[in-house]
C-alpha cells in the first residue's frame, strides 16, 4: 500500500509516536443527494467535525451535486447551517474558512450529461487550484434505484477511472438490494464501474467504535472467551428496537419491512461479531474472513413458521402521546402487509455454537430505543440455593453488550440479599463507555468518512458478506411472502406481538426486557 | 456540591466521600485514574478547571495538593467537590500548612483509587526531579509544564537532565498538531533530502525548541532556530529540500499557511491548544512516551550543539 511505503520513507513517522494521528491525504468528497436528511444531519457535520479535529487535509474539497438551483454560495451557506446545527464539536470560524474554500456545487439531474461534464471540470479545477491531487470519493447518498444511472454517468464521463497513483472511490449506503438476486445486480452495476477495492458499503450502525468495542470486550479479555461457547451459553438475543414509527419514510419502508431494513444488515453483522472466532489480526481480510465463515455456518430452521414472527404496530397511546398505527401512517395503503416487527431464530452449526439458538428481533414503536446483544448463560445447578423453588429473581447469568444508546456492557449475576435468610437475587454490574471514557466519542460517520479517505476498509462489509446475509434472510422472506398473511398487530410501546413471546416460549425461554 | 472539612485528616476525607456516596449517590464509580495536582495555594483554580474539563474524557479522581505556608502552624484543610462543581470527576483539595506543606505520598495514599493508575501534574513549578519526588515515585505518568516557568528554556534543560521514562511536558503536547501537519506533508511530497531545517518561534516558547529537536532527530540536516519576541508561540517551520521547500507559517496564532512543491498554498486552522485539550491528550496514554524521551534528551542536546557552532 502507498501509505505504508510513504511511512517507511517519511523520516517524521515513528511507529512509537502514537500522538500523531493520520490525516487523510489530498482528496475531495463528491456528495450526491446533498438535499437529503442524511447529508444535512450527518455527513456535512461529520466532515466539519473531522476538519475541526485536524484530520482532514488542508486541500480537502466538498463538492455537492443536486438538481436544486443553488449557487456555490447557497450551497456553502446550506452546509454552514447544517454544521452549526448538527456538528458535535464547537463551531470555529477559522476551521470553517479552511473548509469553505474547498466547497463547490454542481447543479444538474442524474441524466444530465452537461452536469457531469461540469462535475469533471470542477474536479479538475480542484486538482489544480485546491490541490486535491486527483483523489476523489463519490458518496451516493441517493436511493439505490439511482445507483446504476449515477455509476454509469461517472463512468461515461471518465470520472470513475483514476490515473496512476490516484484513487477514485465510491460510497454506497444500505440497503444493498432487497434480496440475493437484486444485491447481485446492484453489485454488478457498481463493480462494473469501480473495482471491488474502491467500493465502500457503509452501515453506520456499525461505526468503527462499536465493532472495535465488541472485539475488544471479547478478545482483549481473558474473562469472557472461555465461557463464550455452547458449554456455558444457553442462547443469545440480539435486539434492535426503535421507539419511533416510520416517520416520513413510507415510500422507502412499505414493501421493504423490518427484516430487510434491519435484520439483513445490522443484526446479522452483530451476530457475526458476537459469534465469530478470533481473527488473527484486525486487517480487513482477516476480519472479514472470520465474519464470512460464521455467516456461512448459519443455519435457517426447517420450520420457518414456528421460528419467525412478524408484527405491525397499531395505533394508540405511547408514552403519553397518541400515535398512528402503521396502516394509518401517511402514504401507507390500508392493505399493506409490510412488517414493522420481525423476530427470527437462527442456529450456527459450528463446534462452538451447536445447540445455542440466536434470537434476532427488531421493530418500530417498541418500548424504547435500544440495540443490544445479550449472551444468556445456562442456569447454574444451584443445589444449595434451589430450595426456594423457581424464583424469577434469581435467573440466568447474562453478559449484555449495549450498542446504543449508552454504549457499554452489563453483567448479571446472583448475589445474596442482605439479611439473615439465604436469599439470592440477580444484580447487575454495569460499565458504560460514557462513564469511563470520553464524553462524546466520534460520530460513526466521522470514522467512516475518514476511513474512506484513508482507504482503510476493514469495517465495511464486502459484497460476499452482503450475499451471505441475503442467503440467510431470503428463505424467511420467501416463506412470509408465500403465506401473504397480515402481520400480527401490536400495541405501540410494547415489546412486539404476543406471538413473539410464544416464539421463545416454545423453546422454554423468554425475551429479556432490554 | 462542595463540602469543607477544616483541620482534618485524609482518612476523615475518605470517610466523607463514602458517606456522600451512600447518602446522595453523588460520587459515581467508573474512575479510570487518579490525577494528583501538585501546586501552591492560590494557583489551584486554573488547574482544577482544566482537570475537570479533561475529566469528561477521562473520569478521574482529582487530588489537588495546594501547599500553604510552610512556616505556619501545621494543619490540613480539605475540601471535597462533586457533581456540578467537579465536571465528571470528584475533586479533593488538600491545603496543608506547616510540615504538611510539602507533597508526600503518605498524605494522599488514603485517597488514591484502588488499581487505577496515578498521574502527577505540576502545573506551576517544575520539581527538583519529577520521578524522584514523593508523589512522582508512585505515579505512572509525570506531567510538568515548562512554559509556565520564569525561564522556560532553562526549565527544559532541567527536565532533560532529570528525565526518566514516564515524564512528559505540556510544551510537547502543545506541539502535536504541528507535528501531525508536518508528518502529513512529508507523507505527500516526493522523497528528497532536506538541506536545512529552520524553526522560528518565541524565546519564551519551549515548544519551539522541542519542535526543532524533534525535526533534527528525524531528519538529518542542520537546524537553525530563529528567536522571536516573547508571547508569539511557534511561528514558522521551513524545510529546505532539493525537490522544493516545505513551509508552515502561522503569523497570527490561529491560522497557518502551508506551502509545498507542486501544490497551491493552503490554509490550516492551527490554533494554540487549550490547557484542557493538552491535559486530555496526556491522559490518553499512560505508558512512557519514548519519542518524547529521545527528543528531550538526545534531540535537545543535538540542537543545542548545532546552535553553538
Amino acid at each position: 500500500m502507498a501509505s505504508v511505503e510513504s511511512a517507511a520513507r517519511n523520516p517524521l513517522r515513528d511507529p512509537r509516536d502514537r500522538r500523531l494521528s493520520r490525516i487523510a491525504g489530498p482528496s475531495s468528497m463528491v456528495l450526491f443527494g446533498v438535499t437529503g436528511d442524511l447529508a444535512r444531519k450527518k455527513l456535512m457535520p461529520a466532515v466539519y467535525d473531522l476538519a475541526n479535529r485536524g484530520l482532514l487535509p488542508p486541500s480537502f474539497a466538498l463538492v455537492g451535486f443536486a438538481r436544486r438551483n443553488w449557487s456555490e454560495e447557497d450551497f456553502a451557506a446550506e452546509v454552514k447551517h447544517a454544521v452549526q446545527q448538527y456538528a458535535r464539536t464547537p463551531f470555529s470560524e477559522d476551521v470553517w474558512n479552511q473548509l469553505a474554500e474547498g466547497i463547490r456545487f454542481v447543479q444538474g439531474a442524474f441524466d444530465d450529461d452537461d452536469a457531469f461534464e461540469q462535475l469533471k471540470k470542477t474536479i479538475a479545477e480542484l486538482d489544480e487550484h485546491r490541490g486535491t491531487g486527483g483523489n476523489h470519493a463519490f458518496y451516493l447518498s441517493i436511493p439505490p434505484d439511482k445507483f446504476e444511472q449515477v455509476c454509469q454517468q461517472l463512468s461515461r464521463h471518465g470520472l470513475a477511472a483514476a490515473d496512476d497513483g490516484n484513487w477514485r472511490r465510491v460510497v454506497i449506503e444500505k440497503p444493498f438490494g432487497h434480496d440475493l438476486e437484486s444485491a447481485r445486480e446492484l453489485n454488478d452495476i457498481v463493480e462494473s464501474v469501480f473495482p471491488p477495492d474502491a467500493v465502500f458499503r457503509i452501515d453506520h450502525y456499525l461505526g468503527k467504535e462499536t465493532v472495535q468495542n465488541i472485539l475488544a470486550l471479547r478478545f482483549a479479555n481473558q474473562l469472557f472467551e472461555p465461557l463464550w461457547n455452547s458449554n456455558y451459553v444457553d442462547h443469545v438475543q440480539i435486539t434492535m428496537a426503535e421507539d419511533i414509527g416510520i416517520g416520513g419514510r413510507a415510500g422507502y419502508y412499505d414493501g421493504v419491512g423490518a427484516a430487510r431494513d434491519v435484520i439483513q444488515n445490522h443484526l446479522l453483522q452483530l451476530l457475526a461479531l458476537t459469534a465469530m472466532e478470533e481473527p488473527i489480526s484486525f486487517d480487513a481480510d482477516n476480519l472479514r474472513a472470520e465474519k464470512e465463515k460464521i455467516l456461512a455456518a448459519v443455519e435457517v430452521p426447517d420450520d420457518l413458521g414456528a421460528h419467525s414472527v412478524l408484527g405491525q404496530y397499531s395505533g394508540g397511546w405511547q408514552g403519553g402521546e397518541e400515535v398512528a398505527g402503521y396502516l394509518d401512517e401517511a402514504d401507507i395503503p390500508d392493505s399493506s402487509i409490510t412488517e414493522t416487527y420481525a423476530a427470527i431464530r437462527l442456529d450456527i452449526n459450528t463446534r462452538r455454537w451447536s445447540g445455542v439458538p440466536f434470537y434476532l428481533r427488531t421493530g418500530k414503536r417498541l418500548g424504547r430505543r435500544v440495540t443490544e446483544i445479550a449472551v444468556v448463560f445456562k442456569r447454574a445447578p444451584n443445589m444449595i440455593f434451589g430450595h426456594h423453588g423457581s424464583n424469577d429473581d434469581f435467573g440466568q447469568n447474562a453478559v449484555v453488550i449495549r450498542v446504543q444508546p449508552d454504549e457499554g456492557a452489563t453483567i448479571r449475576f446472583g448475589s445474596k440479599v442482605p439479611g439473615t435468610q439465604m436469599e439470592v437475587r440477580d444484580v447487575t454490574m454495569d460499565f458504560g463507555y460514557g462513564h469511563a471514557f470520553t464524553e462524546s466519542s466520534p460520530e460513526a460517520y466521522e470514522r467512516l468518512i475518514l476511513d474512506v479517505l484513508l482507504g482503510e476498509p476493514p469495517l465495511f462489509p464486502r459484497h460476499q458478506e452482503v450475499e451471505l446475509s441475503w442467503k440467510i434472510l431470503d428463505p424467511f422472506e420467501d416463506y412470509w411472502s408465500r403465506r401473504g398473511e397480515q402481520p400480527q398487530p401490536y400495541d405501540p410501546g410494547s415489546w412486539g406481538p404476543p406471538a413473539a413471546a410464544e416464539l421463545l416460549a416454545r423453546d422454554g425461554r423468554s425475551w429479556r426486557r432490554p | 456540591m462542595i463540602v469543607d472539612l477544616p483541620d482534618t485528616t485524609t482518612s476523615q476525607v475518605s470517610k466523607e466521600i463514602m458517606t456522600m456516596r451512600d447518602v446522595g449517590g453523588v460520587v459515581a464509580l467508573g474512575r479510570v485514574l487518579t490525577l494528583v495536582v501538585i501546586t501552591r495555594s492560590g494557583h489551584e483554580e486554573d488547574a482544577i478547571e482544566a482537570a475537570n474539563a479533561a475529566s469528561r474524557e477521562h473520569p478521574c479522581r482529582i487530588i489537588v495538593l495546594a501547599a500553604g505556608d510552610p512556616d505556619g502552624g501545621t494543619v490540613l484543610n480539605a475540601q471535597i467537590r462533586v457533581g456540578g462543581d467537579a465536571g465528571a470527576s470528584e475533586v479533593v483539595v488538600l491545603r496543608g500548612c506547616g510540615s504538611l506543606a510539602a507533597e508526600s505520598e503518605s498524605l494522599v495514599s488514603a485517597l488514591l483509587l484502588p488499581d487505577a493508575p496515578i498521574v502527577a501534574w505540576w502545573p506551576h513549578g517544575v520539581p527538583e526531579s519529577a520521578a524522584n519526588s514523593s508523589i512522582g515515585r508512585i505515579a505512572h505518568r509525570r506531567i510538568t509544564d515548562s512554559a509556565n516557568e520564569p525561564d522556560p528554556r532553562a526549565a527544559l534543560e532541567h527536565i532533560s537532565r532529570t528525565y526518566v521514562a514516564g515524564d512528559t511536558d505540556l510544551a510537547w503536547t502543545r506541539l502535536t498538531n504541528w507535528r501531525i501537519q508536518l508528518a502529513a506533508v512529508m507523507d505527500q511530497v516526493q522523497a528528497a533530502p532536506v538541506r536545512q531545517i529552520t524553526v522560528e518561534g518565541a524565546t519564551d516558547s519551549p515548544s519551539t525548541l522541542l519542535l526543532a529537536a524533534w525535526l533534527s532527530l528525524g531528519i538529518d540536516a542542520a537546524v537553525e532556530i530563529i528567536d522571536d519576541p516573547a508571547g508569539t508561540g511557534i511561528r514558522r517551520v521551513l524545510l529546505e529540500r532539493e525537490g522544493g521547500d516545505v513551509e508552515l507559517v502561522r503569523p497570527n496564532l490561529t491560522v497557518a499557511t502551508l506551502s509545498q512543491p507542486g501544490q497551491p498554498n493552503q490554509r490550516i486552522a492551527l490554533p494554540r491548544r487549550t490547557l484542557q485539550a493538552c491535559l486530555a491528550e496526556e491522559l490518553r496514554r499512560l505508558d512512557p512516551d519514548e519519542v518524547f524521551g529521545e527528543v528531550i534528551t538526545t534531540g535537545l542536546q543535538r540542537t543545542a550543539e548545532a546552535a553553538a557552532q
